[in-house]
């Protein structure tokens, strides 16, 4: 295991953490899209030291070969990030279109809850 | 446990005993609404049938066999449908299924064969088929689900007049109370089974675990047990109950389901009795019960309460007599249940009707009601006394029984008991004048019952037949020996006799019913002990157990609205805030606490280096640059640079995907943030920046430790090998990625579509809906 790797992913989901606790939807995506990088980055390290490609001879022998495993789970999430992500765009897109602001707002509804209940609460 | 080979579902009487009933209450409920006669008759049939098919089981029984069936449900947990039919499950199914035929007959009336009337019998058919799962239950999780499948139907049954607020309350109550001990029975009877090895009743019961932890296992169920059977100090939920309609009161609250907790102790008292706290506590609550519920009963002025709280008492007495556990002692508790189902629902039914015919159960108000229902005064006379325990009716004959065995144990505790059925004389007399009796005119009480009509057949009827029942029973008391020496299995446990002979037990049964009628006589001065008594001590120094019940209650919501008020504040950053905290601490904590030191191994190729150097830099760079297109292209370059990982760590496939994926995305933000203005406005924080610098602090060193964690710990083979052999031979490549992403984890990719799929819907739907939303702006 590469100690360097590991902070290397480290960096990556604290600066998407930051990003995430932000109120702005671009930054939360671009977060977002981080912390995934990190994650990725996580799974390929679980798989041990790096290898050659996982490709089978003529005969159907792989050796020397890095985990094969993975490499097929973060294909599968990078696909998925990627729709993810286009669907947050479209969302903050929508939501600059309708109310000229990519901010996310507080969910009025859920303070309602809240005060309702602070009042019963002290009762 | 290997059981016998499966059986068809036809060769299963137990299990369509209960089956059969379940599916009529489904059928009752679904449609006899406008047919509340056929709900009624069908009912009451399957019941009668039921009870029927029980009672030819009697000969078998009293012979020493048990019926015995096996159905696996869940083989790997152990859980199964053991149903098992002896003596005490035998004499326990008789009285739910014939009193439920009776009381359903009886709800058919006293709903005037209305609307709720299907509705009701439903419940009570679903009740049946639950409590006969309790009684044949040989599977201990089997019998709690049963267990817990009464309190949801009585729970139906309190609360049936919905529009009440305070049916509702008792209602909720009685669940409360009941499934808090159902849910301590449960963690019970899990520590029991993995004691013994077995979820069996009957095999747990021929070998009885012990130590610790069975003692620990023994209390919990033993608070399910006292919550059901309404003992202290709990035991407050049953009058309460009584805000069911009274066929309810009469059938659950009398009858069948509050004896579920005595039941239980019956099964396993003589398994456990030798113990050392088993007895003493036991026996302690039954009799407490059953002094305090007798002298409680002796106050009321409700019919209803009056009857309920003596149940509370009898249940008392129960108890004490099954905690001892020995064969005299549960031979005479089995009896006095018989006796107690005998007489104390054709009570219930009685009073019942008297409501029905006057619209009222207050004992200060009902007058001459001895000539205006002569039918019921018999019945309840029958009734009355042999809950009082006279001569020759059946509730003598048990009472008798159970004086013996308790003098055989101690005479203090007859003593105590003696002092009970006192009570019980005085507060059946209590009841019978307060019913019937002529109440001398006063100012203020405005009598009731002059006018009131005869009792409808269908009334008394399902009343009078437990009734006579009780006074057969007592006349010639070797029609239910045998039945009752089976629930003991050992012949001569004990003897149920008509005329004891003049032994002390009979000395003090005549004492009793002096005392009583003393008592009695002497109604208004005890009133007066009762209620100075009451003000002076208890209502002051002995908190009860409703009053913890509503304290607990009370707080437990304010807490919870407290928590609200904190928790949900309604932003976005501190939702996810708490999240992450939770990760750090929960997750961390394990890793700080439970991880070795990874061995760090600083080796490596110089690309690795290089590229995971550029990846971070570009991450760390997106904190400080302002304008959104700059944090977009730095996004862009740590995705080409995990590409460069990718190929570095020998995943060429993974290299290429991230540079068309990287590429495209770059695109589609380049689209949407072409409408934004160029620079992140400061928006004003809720967070703090230092809590959220933190915070993704906090994240990053945890993730970290993980991804060392992850690379120390020894991990098992990896399934990959297969993958690698198989990739060409079985799947048809040499890309073995490709392969497992096109072949060995097909699905997984399925699902990857469908992501895809569904997120490309989505955005089409927003951005047409953008679209439409502009046009419809411009058109006026």
């Amino acid at each position: 295991m590469n100690p360097f790797l590991a902070v290397v992913v480290g960096v990556l989901y604290a600066v998407g953490t930051y990003l995430v606790l932000q109120r702005l939807l671009t930054r939360v995506i671009i977060g977002l899209g981080l912390i995934a990088h990190g994650a990725n980055l996580l799974l390929l390290l679980s798989g041990g030291d790096p290898g050659e490609p996982p490709l089978a001879d003529a005969a159907g022998v792989v050796s020397g070969a890095s985990d094969p495993l993975p490499q097929a789970m973060v294909l599968t999430a990078i696909v998925i990030t990627f729709a993810v992500t286009a669907f947050l765009l479209a969302l903050a897109y929508r939501d600059w279109h309708d109310t000229r602001s990519d901010e996310v707002e507080d969910d009025l509804e859920d303070r309602r809850i809240a005060a309702l209940a602070a009042r019963e609460g002290r009762r | 446990m290997p059981g016998p080979p499966p059986l068809p579902f036809a060769a299963l009487p137990v299990f369509w005993l209960i089956g059969s009933q379940l599916v009529v209450a489904a059928l009752v409920l679904a449609a006899g609404r406008r047919r509340p006669r056929s709900a009624v008759i069908v009912s009451a049939g399957a019941l009668a049938a039921a009870f029927g098919w029980l009672a030819a089981q009697v000969g078998t029984i009293t012979s020493g066999g048990v019926v015995v069936e096996h159905l696996t449900w869940v083989p790997h947990l152990g859980v199964s449908l053991d149903l098992r039919l002896d003596g005490l499950a035998l004499i326990m199914g008789m009285v739910v299924t014939g009193a439920g035929a009776l009381i359903t007959l009886y709800s058919g009336a006293y709903f005037k064969w209305g609307p709720p009337t299907a509705r009701f019998v439903g419940y009570l058919t679903a009740f049946a088929a639950s409590m006969l799962g309790i009684v044949v239950s040989d599977n201990l999780y089997g019998l709690f689900v049963f267990w817990e499948l009464t309190t949801i139907t009585s729970y139906l049954l309190i609360g049936f007049e919905d529009e009440k607020g305070s049916a509702r309350a008792a209602a909720l109550q009685a669940l409360l109370v009941t499934g808090v001990g159902g849910l301590a029975m449960l963690g019970g009877l899990v520590l029991l089974a993995q004691q013994a090895g077995t979820s069996s009743l009957a095999a747990l019961l021929a070998d009885p675990p012990g130590g610790t932890v069975t003692t620990v296992a023994l209390l919990l169920v033993l608070a399910g047990a006292f919550t059901k059977s309404a003992q202290v100090p709990f035991h407050f939920w049953l009058p309460g109950a009584m805000a069911a309609p009274t066929p309810a009161s009469a059938y659950l609250h009398s009858a069948t389901m509050v004896k579920a907790g005595v039941f239980l102790l019956a099964r396993i008292s003589p398994a456990f009795h030798t113990i050392p706290f088993w007895t003493p506590l036991v026996v302690g609550i039954g009799l407490t019960t059953m002094i305090l519920g007798a002298w409680r009963a002796l106050r009321q002025h409700d019919l209803k309460l009056l009857l309920a709280y003596g149940t509370v008492s009898q249940l008392g007495l129960l108890t004490a007599l099954f905690g001892m556990g020995t064969p005299a002692a549960v031979y005479a508790g089995v009896a006095m249940l018989l006796a107690h189902a005998l007489f104390k629902a054709p009570l219930f039914l009685v009073v019942g009707a008297i409501d029905k015919q006057t619209h009222c159960r207050d004992i200060r108000l009902l007058d001459g009601l001895a000539r205006r229902m002569p039918g019921a005064l018999a019945v309840a006379l029958a009734a009355g006394l042999s809950m009082a325990g006279v001569l020759p009716l059946f509730g003598f004959v048990a009472k008798e029984a159970a004086f013996e065995a308790l003098l055989a144990r101690s005479p203090w505790l007859l003593a105590l008991v003696a002092a009970s059925s006192a009570l019980t004389v005085a507060y059946t007399a209590r009841a019978l004048w307060g019913a019937f009796g002529r109440k001398p005119v006063s100012a203020q009480a405005d009598l009731v019952g002059a006018k009131a009509g005869g009792t409808p057949l269908f009334l008394l009827l399902p009343a009078a037949l437990p009734a006579a029942l009780g006074l057969a029973f007592g006349l010639l008391p070797g029609l239910a020996a045998p039945l009752l020496e089976a629930t003991v299995g050992t012949a001569g446990a004990g003897a149920l006799k008509l005329w004891p002979g003049l032994k002390p037990a009979l000395g003090v049964s005549a004492a009793t019913l002096l005392a009583g009628l003393l008592l009695f006589a002497r109604r208004d001065a005890v009133e007066r002990l009762q209620r100075a008594g009451h003000r002076r001590l208890l209502a002051k120094w002995a908190p009860t157990g409703e009053g913890i019940y509503r304290r607990a209650l009370a707080g437990l919501n304010r807490s919870a609205d407290r928590v609200t008020a904190v928790v949900q504040s309604g932003s976005l950053p501190v939702y996810l805030g708490i999240i992450l905290l939770t990760v750090i601490l929960l997750p961390g904590s394990a890793l700080v606490l439970g991880t070795a030191l990874p061995r760090v191994d600083f080796g490596g190729h110089w690309a690795q280096f290089l590229t995971g150097g550029v990846v971070a830099a570009a991450a760390l760079a997106i904190l400080r640059v302002r304008r959104r297109m700059a944090a977009v292209v730095l996004l862009g370059a740590v995705g080409y640079g995990m590409a460069g990982l990718f190929i570095v760590y020998g995943a060429p496939d993974l290299a290429l995907t991230q540079l068309l994926i990287e590429t495209l995305g770059i695109v589609i933000f380049a689209l949407v943030l072409f409408r934004l203005p160029p620079y992140f406005r400061e928006a004003r924080w809720r967070l703090g920046r230092a809590l959220r610098l933190g915070v993704s602090a906090a994240v990053g060193l945890f993730v970290t430790g993980a991804a060392l964690a992850v690379g120390t710990a020894s991990r098992p083979p990896p399934v990959s090998a297969y993958f690698n052999e198989n990739a060409l031979s079985a799947g048809g490549g040499r890309n073995v990625v490709n392969v497992i992403l096109t072949d060995f984890r097909a699905l997984d990719t399925l699902g990857e579509i469908t992501v895809v799929a569904t997120a490309a819907i989505g955005i089409a739907g927003l951005v047409t809906g953008a679209v439409r939303s502009r046009r419809k702006r411009q058109e006026p």
